[in-house]
């Protein structure tokens, strides 16, 4: 579904994106871990243009997102810190970005009604907590019932009854067949939800590789411990 | 498209600011025209208006406005949107707000108190200096992540030509008063949107003055059909080229 | 109508006592002119009818009235000086005069009067002719009514509309001129008067004034000339109700006064003229309650002259009111309205309290560096000024009018 070949970006002297080529299907859940700064969110803003890649290509369903923009139509993107016009209400900016879409189909709201955000519509968002915002990036990527998903740091900063509400609602996408991507920090809240790992260190991919095999290299059962032994065997 | 114009002007008139010019504007014409006995005057003091306050509120706003809207702007990237259509759909908002509290604020008056001919002139000379500072400042807000120096820049920006341009022109014409450069100056004029605004506006109000020895070759360049066409396509390329650059650097932006 | 009439029954009462009439025409005994005017002897009257009249040059050389029933025309066949006077007394009224000779040794004109007296040329039409109506000499003429057009394109491409030269008490009345190189022009000519003509799109001046003293000139209109009126190395004239206009371009004035003294400047109108009054080498000269409008330059003076006074007029919307080219004032400039003064009026004497300055630092910039003009009504230039007025440093600060008026004098 989404491919990049030999992906190349670099701020200033840190190289952000080396290399990266990765081939992303459909129906998978895929976890995009690594240490702070490795690459993972430019990566992921590469995937949707906000980040133009020194060279190299991304293939979206088969077609250079080069020349295209309406690939995003197909994707829904919670961002780690959801930026908002700070004068606009919850209400506006979802109105504004499902005017701005001129979407056709059934809208997806149900986070909106599970976070309660329908009782705050009125609210601007320069009053709103970090969490809350959260909750608005969480409700925007799901509401236009997209192909793809991607999550970056999706449960920081929210509360954990939220955090366990987005959790089902990406285990039930997923259950649709959804290609999910999530970034996290919290490996261990990943193991119910993901059925591949990206791993990256310092702009490079270091495996792409699916759970299962994953759990029978390390013989761990755990994500996190799983990955603990490869970075220690890495190492040696 | 017209969904984000539509938007970002609704935005900018929650702002106030916008409005607050507007009615400053108004304010400042209505009382320079009722105030002095004769039209001209009111009519000199709105030039001074065009030359210098409406440059430099274009040219702040707008920075400012387009370093807010950053989160906006990040916002609608992660849609399904053209680049191009934001960055546009951004421009065309402010250059319509600014151009309608000119047109209101000032043209109302000009138009009620002036004759019509140079209140056509002036109106559209305002919104064409206008729109030349709007693309300045979109310039400036490109070219730089931090907001301090996007606005540093523009003030800079606003004070070249508003101020020191002029005085350069002086301290040039001193220098170089041996030689014939009266043809040269037509050129020189050409470089700065405000004196190319100036020089089109005195050629109405001064009319015998410039009829005189150096008058007579503006005159006869910008007082023809051609020249004024030159002279407005000349500003129309001040607003073209800053927003074009701008553009092609917002494309390649990472956010 | 009725004054040509009567004016008929004059001459018939006139004829029946002392002359004769002889009729020129198809029906009469004359059909052309020269013969009728040899035939004719000192106080008769020839009376030419409506009809084409092509006979080369015609001379008058007795006392006679020359007269035109229905506008005949008389052609000079652009070789010729079409009517020529050499007598005193002589009238010439009610002819259409055209396409004199174009030489430029001979000047030929229209009508020309040679050494006469007593000639009056009225209400004739001179179309195209190299001069229109040329006095050399004469004493005691009247010109009047008469209607000049030529079709100059360059200056030494044609002559004057009215051309007077050593004359004296000539009284120049009611013309309208038009296309001429100069429309009227005085050289040696004294004691003498223009009153209400219009000279309007002529190629140098409206009106030429050289070595003529003691003249006056009353309620003229001076429009669109290439170079406007000028007058030249003459004392002792009066300039009076005259309108001047739209005279555009460098070395263009409403009035250029050169080496002039004694004169008296009064009650005209200088309106959109590059530079109403240029005063060069110009001494005792009174301007007063003239009224200079949205001039390029109101008055510019140079600094060779003295003892002028300026008072009493209003000077409105003009770019500069006044300039000079250098520091010594030796002219007084107070009690004029100034459109641009800012001062105020405490004691409601409707004098302002505070003495105005007439002379911007930026008309002297000008002055010296003509293509600053440029820069003027800039941010910059505004500023110049403003702390100039308040520190003069500059300009002389004798250049100032110790009275300004708080409001404009009806004028």
């Amino acid at each position: 579904m989404i491919e990049t070949i030999n992906l190349n970006k670099r701020f200033g002297k840190l190289q952000a994106l080396n290399n990266i080529s990765v081939h992303c299907q459909s129906q998978h859940s895929i976890a995009l871990i690594g240490p702070n700064g490795c690459g993972k969110t430019t990566l992921i803003k590469s995937i949707l243009g906000m980040v133009v890649p020194d060279s190299g290509n991304i293939i979206f369903k088969g077609k250079n997102i080069k020349k295209d923009y309406t690939y995003r139509n197909h994707i829904g993107y919670m961002p780690q810190i959801g930026r908002y016009p700070d004068n606009m209400t919850i209400g506006q900016v979802l109105d504004m970005i499902i005017n701005i879409r001129s979407f056709q189909g059934a809208l997806d709201e149900d986070l909106i009604h599970e976070f309660g955000l329908h009782q705050m519509k009125d609210k601007r968002m320069r009053t709103l907590s970090g969490g809350t915002r959260q909750k608005v990036s969480a409700c925007l990527s799901f509401l236009f019932n997209p192909d793809v998903l991607i999550l970056d740091e999706p449960t920081a900063g929210l509360d954990p009854i939220a955090s366990e509400q987005l959790k089902e609602k990406i285990i039930l996408e997923k259950q649709k067949g959804k290609l999910i991507l999530i970034t996290s920090h919290l490996l261990s809240e990943l193991d119910d939800m993901i059925t591949q790992l990206i791993f990256m260190q310092e702009g490079c991919l270091i495996f792409h590789k699916n759970i299962d095999e994953l759990r029978a290299e390390t013989g761990e059962d755990r994500i996190s411990k799983a990955i603990a032994y490869i970075l220690k065997n890495q190492k040696a | 498209m017209i969904r984000i114009i539509k938007f970002v002007i609704l935005d900018i008139i929650k702002n106030r600011i916008v409005l607050a010019y507007t009615l400053l504007l108004a304010i400042f014409a209505w009382s320079a025209f009722s105030l002095e006995d004769t039209s001209a005057k009111g009519v000199l003091s709105l030039l001074n208006i065009i030359l210098l306050t409406v440059p430099l509120v274009s040219v702040l706003f707008t920075t400012i406005y387009i370093y807010n809207s950053a989160e906006f702007v990040e916002l609608l990237t992660s849609q399904p949107i053209k680049r191009t259509k934001i960055w546009i759909s951004l421009f065309a908002g402010l250059a319509c707000s600014m151009s309608m509290a000119f047109l209101l604020g000032a043209g109302i008056p000009l138009f009620v108190y002036a004759e019509t001919t140079l209140s056509i002139i002036m109106v559209s000379i305002g919104i064409l200096v206008s729109l030349v500072f709007v693309s300045l400042a979109f310039f400036s807000a490109s070219i730089t992540r931090d907001k301090a120096k996007g606005i540093g820049v523009s003030i800079m920006l606003w004070l070249y030509f508003a101020l020191l341009f002029d005085a350069l022109v002086l301290f040039l014409l001193f220098q170089l008063s041996d030689y014939p450069i009266e043809k040269m100056m037509v050129g020189i004029t050409a470089s700065s949107p405000i004196d190319l605004a100036r020089i089109l506006i005195l050629l109405h109000l001064d009319v015998s003055a410039m009829m005189g020895y150096t008058g007579a070759i503006f005159k006869k360049f910008f007082g023809t059909t051609t020249g004024m066409s030159i002279a407005f396509l000349l500003l129309t390329l001040w607003i073209a080229i800053p927003y074009l650059i701008s553009l092609r650097i917002f494309r390649k932006k990472d956010l | 109508m009725r004054i040509f009439l009567s004016y008929i029954l004059l001459i018939c009462f006139v004829q029946s006592t002392y002359s004769k009439t002889i009729w020129v025409g198809k029906n009469h005994k004359f059909s052309s002119i020269t013969p009728a005017i040899k035939a004719a002897e000192n106080g008769d009257t020839v009376i030419v009818e409506s009809g084409f009249y092509k006979e080369g040059n015609i001379v008058i050389d007795k006392s006679i009235t020359f007269l035109g029933v229905g506008m005949p025309i008389i052609d000079g066949d652009r070789k010729f000086e079409v009517i020529t006077i050499r007598a005193s007394y002589v009238t010439v009224k009610g002819f259409q005069v055209q396409h004199s000779g174009y030489a430029t040794l001979d000047d030929p004109g229209g009508i020309k009067v040679y050494n006469s007296k007593h000639v009056q040329i009225l209400d004739n039409y001179l179309y195209d002719n190299f001069f229109g109506i040329y006095i050399q000499q004469g004493k005691h003429c009247l010109i009047k009514n008469n209607r000049i057009i030529a079709f100059g394109k360059a200056e030494q491409e044609i002559g004057n509309g009215i051309h007077c030269w050593k004359s004296d008490s000539l009284l120049v009345i009611g013309n309208h001129i038009t296309g001429n190189r100069d429309g009227i022009y005085f050289e040696f000519v004294t004691n003498s008067v223009i009153w209400r003509n219009v000279s309007v799109n002529n190629i140098r001046y409206g009106l030429h004034f050289m070595f003529s003293h003691n003249d006056a000139y009353f309620t003229n209109i001076f429009k669109n000339n290439g170079a406007g009126v000028a007058v030249m190395y003459t004392k002792n004239v009066t300039m009076m109700n005259n309108t001047f206009i739209e005279n555009w371009g460098d070395a263009a004035y409403g009035l250029l006064l050169k080496e002039i003294s004694d004169s008296y400047i009064y009650n005209n109108r200088f309106v959109n003229n590059t530079s109403a009054i240029f005063l060069d080498g110009a001494s005792r000269i009174r301007v007063e309650k003239n009224l200079f409008k949205s001039n390029g330059w109101g008055m510019k003076i140079q600094a060779n002259g003295m003892d002028n006074v300026v008072t009493q007029n209003n000077f409105i919307r003009n770019t500069f009111d006044i300039s000079t080219n250098g520091t010594l004032v030796l002219s007084t400039f107070d009690g004029n309205y100034w459109d641009r003064y800012e001062g105020y009026d405490l004691d409601k004497d409707r004098i302002g309290d505070v003495p105005y300055r007439p002379l911007s630092l930026f008309s002297v910039i000008v002055e010296i560096n003509p293509p600053a003009m440029l820069l003027y009504r800039s941010f910059m230039v505004t500023l110049l000024d403003k702390s100039e007025r308040i520190l003069p440093s500059l300009t002389p600060d004798n250049f100032i009018d110790n009275t300004p008026l708080m409001r404009p004098l009806p004028l």
